[in-house]
C-alpha cells in the first residue's frame, strides 16, 4: 500500500476539474500513468482546491464541457499543457493560452469518422424517415395503417457542407457514394477540393438542398446559420448539425421547423445543452441526439491512446502529437 | 377502341391508379364489397395485371384471368409471381429494377448506421426531456468494420459502393462469383458470416435462398455481429433471429423486411439493438414515381406492340 502510494507521488501531475468521458471509461490505465488531482471530488470550492493543491501543476485534462477562463488559468500558474479531449476548442480562452505560452492538443482526428458517420446518419435518418418509422412500427400501427409517409430520395441532392476540414471532407466522401452533389463553404477556398466553393453561407445555402455544418465555433461562426440563410434553403432543405449548436440561430430554426419553412432537421448539438427546445419533441422530420457523436468505443479507445501520447510527450519535452497551437 | 382491363391486386399509388386509369380500364378490387365476385364478373376482360410485394400475380390470380397476356409488377422482386405458370401460359412478366437500386441501398446503409450508433434510441432519450451532461452510452462505429454482402446484384453493389466510402472492406456470398469485382467470395454464407461484422441481407427470394440466413449463419456472425435485411423477410429465420438477439448470441439488427408483414415480432419492441422499419426500402416520392412510370410505360408498350422496357419473362 505504502510503495504504491509513494509510486503514485513519482507519477507526473495532471489536473482534472471535471472528469471527461475518455477519462471515466480508462481511469485505471489512465491513474497507472499519472498522478490525477481530482478538483471535482473535492468538498471546498474549485477556486480554493485550485490554490491548495495546483500552484504547481503544469499539466491540465479538459473535456469540452468545462470553460477554461482566464480566471482558471489565472489559480493554475505553473501551467504548461492543456489536453482536451474535444476537438472543438470554444470552451478554452485560446488567447490567454497563447499569452500564458500554454501548449494545447486537441482530439486531432480520431473523431472524424464517427462525426461524419453520424452526419451521413442524421441525414439519411431524416430523409428516409428511419426514426419516425420505427416508431411507427413498434407503436404496432403498421398492422393498422399499412402505409407509411414516403420520404425523399439522397441521389442527386446537393448538398452543402459548412466547414471543409477533416469531418467535412469525411462526410463530403461518403456523400458522393450516395450520388450526392457536393459544394461547400469554408473561410477559404481549397485549391484540391474538386466540388464547387461558396463564399458565404447564404449563397451555399441558396444552391442546395441539405446543408450539413462542420465548422468550428468561433466569433465570426457564432449564428451564421440563421434567417437568411434558412430562407435561402427553403421549403424542401434539410439541415444536419454536428458541429456546435451555437453556429446556428435555434429560436429561427425551430420557428422555421413549426411552421414548414424548411424540411427537417438531423441535431446533436445545440445551444443551451442538455436543454432542447420542446417545440421539436413533437416534430416527426427531425432527428435528436444528445451530443453523441464521438460517443463509440473504437473512438473513445483512440481518443485515450491520444491523450496518454500527449502527455507522455509533453512530460518528455517532446512535441505533442495533436497540437492546436505551439507555443 | 374496347378499354384494355387492367387488374391492381391493391392500393400502391395512387399516381400509378390515376395514370392506368386514364389510359387503360383500371379495375380496383379493393373497392368492391366482394373481390371474388368482383373478379368473377371481370375475368375475361382483364389483360394485365399491376401487383406489388404485398400481393402479386399468385398460381390463384392467374388461374382466374383467362385472357391474362401481361404481368407489370410494381416492384423488383418477384417472389409473389408464379413465373412457372406464366411462363407456361406465354404471359410477359415485367418489374422495376435500376430506378429503386439507391433507395434500397440508400437504407441498407441507413439501417446499419441506426442501429450500431443507435440513433433511434438516441432520438427517444433526448425526446424524453431527461438528457443530463454527462449520461452518455458507448455505441459501435460503422466505418471500418467488415461487411457480407449476401447477393451481389444490382443492390448488392449500390451497397458494396456506399460503404466502401466509409472504408468497409467488403467480401460477399452469390450463386456465382463475379469476375468484375475486387471484393473477396465467399462460396458459403456461414464463411461470409464468420468473416463479417455486419451482414446485408441483399438477394432475391427463390425456393433456394429461403432462410438462408439461419441459425448456423446467426452464431458465425455471433455477439458482436449486425445483421441488416432489405431483402425479403423469409430469406431469415425470424424465429431464430429473435431468440438470438434475446439471448445475446446476435449483436443487433435492422430489418426492413419481416417474413409476415405487416406483423413484426412483438418480442423486438423492447430491443434497443433493432431498428424496425415497415418496408420502405424503395419508399421515397422522386424513386416510386420512377417505379410507377415503369409500370406504365412497359404496359403500354405491350399493347403497342413494341418491346418491354424491363422484361423478366
Amino acid at each position: 500500500m505504502e510503495n504504491q502510494e509513494v509510486a503514485a507521488k513519482l507519477l507526473p501531475k495532471v489536473l482534472i476539474l471535471e472528469p471527461p468521458g475518455v477519462f471515466t471509461a480508462f481511469e485505471t490505465e489512465f491513474s497507472q500513468k499519472f498522478e490525477c488531482l481530482r478538483a471535482w471530488e473535492s468538498p471546498i470550492p474549485t477556486d480554493e482546491f485550485l490554490d491548495a493543491h495546483a500552484r504547481s501543476v503544469e499539466a491540465m485534462l479538459v473535456s469540452g464541457f468545462t470553460p477554461i477562463t482566464s480566471s482558471v488559468l489565472h489559480r493554475v500558474p505553473s501551467l504548461r499543457c492543456i489536453v482536451t479531449t474535444s476537438v472543438g476548442l470554444d470552451h478554452m480562452d485560446l488567447q490567454e493560452c497563447r499569452r500564458r505560452e500554454i501548449a494545447v492538443a486537441n482530439a486531432g482526428n480520431v473523431f472524424s469518422e464517427d462525426v461524419a458517420d453520424l452526419a451521413v446518419a442524421l441525414l439519411i435518418d431524416v430523409l428516409r424517415r428511419i426514426t419516425a418509422a420505427d416508431r411507427f412500427v413498434r407503436g404496432e400501427i403498421w398492422p393498422i395503417k399499412g402505409e407509411y409517409p414516403l420520404g425523399s430520395k439522397l441521389g442527386g441532392k446537393r448538398v452543402g457542407i459548412v466547414g471543409l476540414g477533416s469531418i467535412g471532407l469525411d462526410v463530403a466522401k461518403r456523400l458522393e457514394a450516395f450520388g450526392c452533389i457536393l459544394s461547400y463553404n469554408s473561410r477559404k477556398k481549397k485549391p484540391s477540393v474538386p466540388f464547387p466553393f461558396y463564399s458565404n453561407a447564404c449563397e451555399l445555402a441558396a444552391n442546395c438542398e441539405v446543408l450539413v455544418i462542420c465548422c468550428a465555433l468561433t466569433e465570426e461562426t457564432h449564428h451564421m446559420i440563421n434567417y437568411e440563410v434558412l430562407s435561402a434553403l427553403g421549403k424542401e432543405g434539410v439541415v444536419v448539425n454536428i458541429a456546435r449548436g451555437g453556429i446556428i440561430d435555434e429560436k429561427e430554426l425551430v420557428r422555421c421547423l413549426v411552421q414548414g419553412d424548411i424540411a427537417g432537421a438531423g441535431l446533436d448539438v445545440f445551444e443551451n445543452e442538455p436543454e432542447v427546445p420542446r417545440e421539436l419533441f413533437g416534430l416527426a422530420n427531425v432527428v435528436l441526439s444528445p451530443h453523441r457523436a464521438v460517443f463509440t468505443e473504437e473512438s473513445f479507445r483512440d481518443a485515450f491512446e491520444l491523450i496518454l501520447g500527449n502527455f507522455e510527450a509533453f512530460f518528455s519535452n517532446k512535441p505533442l502529437l495533436s497540437p492546436v497551437m505551439d507555443v | 377502341m374496347e378499354k384494355i382491363g387492367v387488374w391492381m391486386t391493391c392500393p400502391m399509388s395512387s399516381y400509378l391508379e390515376e395514370q392506368i386509369d386514364k389510359r387503360f380500364g383500371l379495375f380496383r378490387p379493393w373497392q368492391a364489397s366482394s373481390k371474388h365476385d368482383f373478379l368473377r364478373e371481370n375475368r375475361n376482360s382483364i389483360r394485365a395485371v399491376v401487383g406489388n410485394t404485398e400481393f402479386g400475380a399468385d398460381s390463384e390470380l392467374v388461374d382466374s384471368l383467362p385472357n391474362l397476356e401481361i404481368v407489370s409488377t410494381y416492384s423488383v422482386g418477384l417472389d409473389k409471381i408464379d413465373l412457372r405458370k406464366c411462363e407456361e401460359r406465354g404471359i410477359r412478366v415485367t418489374n422495376t429494377p435500376d430506378v429503386l437500386t439507391d433507395d434500397v441501398a440508400d437504407v441498407a446503409i441507413g439501417l446499419a448506421l441506426a442501429t450500431m450508433r443507435k440513433i433511434c434510441v438516441c432520438d427517444r432519450y433526448v425526446r424524453s426531456g431527461s438528457w443530463k451532461n454527462g449520461n452518455f452510452e458507448l455505441t459501435t462505429k460503422f466505418s471500418g468494420k467488415s461487411v457480407g454482402i449476401i447477393g451481389l446484384g444490382r443492390i448488392g453493389s449500390a451497397i458494396a459502393k456506399r460503404a466502401e466510402a466509409f472504408g468497409c472492406p467488403i467480401s460477399y456470398n452469390s450463386r456465382s462469383e463475379k469476375s468484375h469485382t475486387n471484393y473477396k467470395y465467399y462460396s458459403n454464407v456461414i464463411d461470409l458470416a464468420q468473416n463479417s461484422q455486419i451482414l446485408i441481407v441483399a438477394c432475391c427470394l427463390t425456393e433456394e435462398t429461403r432462410h438462408i440466413v439461419n441459425r448456423e449463419v446467426i452464431n458465425a456472425l455471433g455477439p458482436k455481429g449486425v445483421i441488416v435485411n432489405i431483402g425479403r423477410g423469409p430469406l431469415i429465420d425470424e424465429p431464430e433471429l429473435v431468440s438470438a438477439l434475446l439471448e445475446g448470441r446476435l449483436g443487433g439488427a435492422g430489418l426492413d423486411v419481416f417474413e409476415n408483414e405487416p406483423v413484426v415480432p412483438k418480442e423486438l419492441f423492447g430491443l434497443e439493438n433493432v431498428v424496425l422499419l415497415p418496408h420502405v426500402g424503395s419508399d421515397s416520392v422522386e424513386t416510386c414515381r420512377a417505379m410507377a412510370d415503369l409500370v406504365i410505360r412497359n404496359l403500354e408498350a405491350y399493347f403497342h406492340n413494341k418491346p418491354l422496357l424491363t422484361p423478366v419473362i
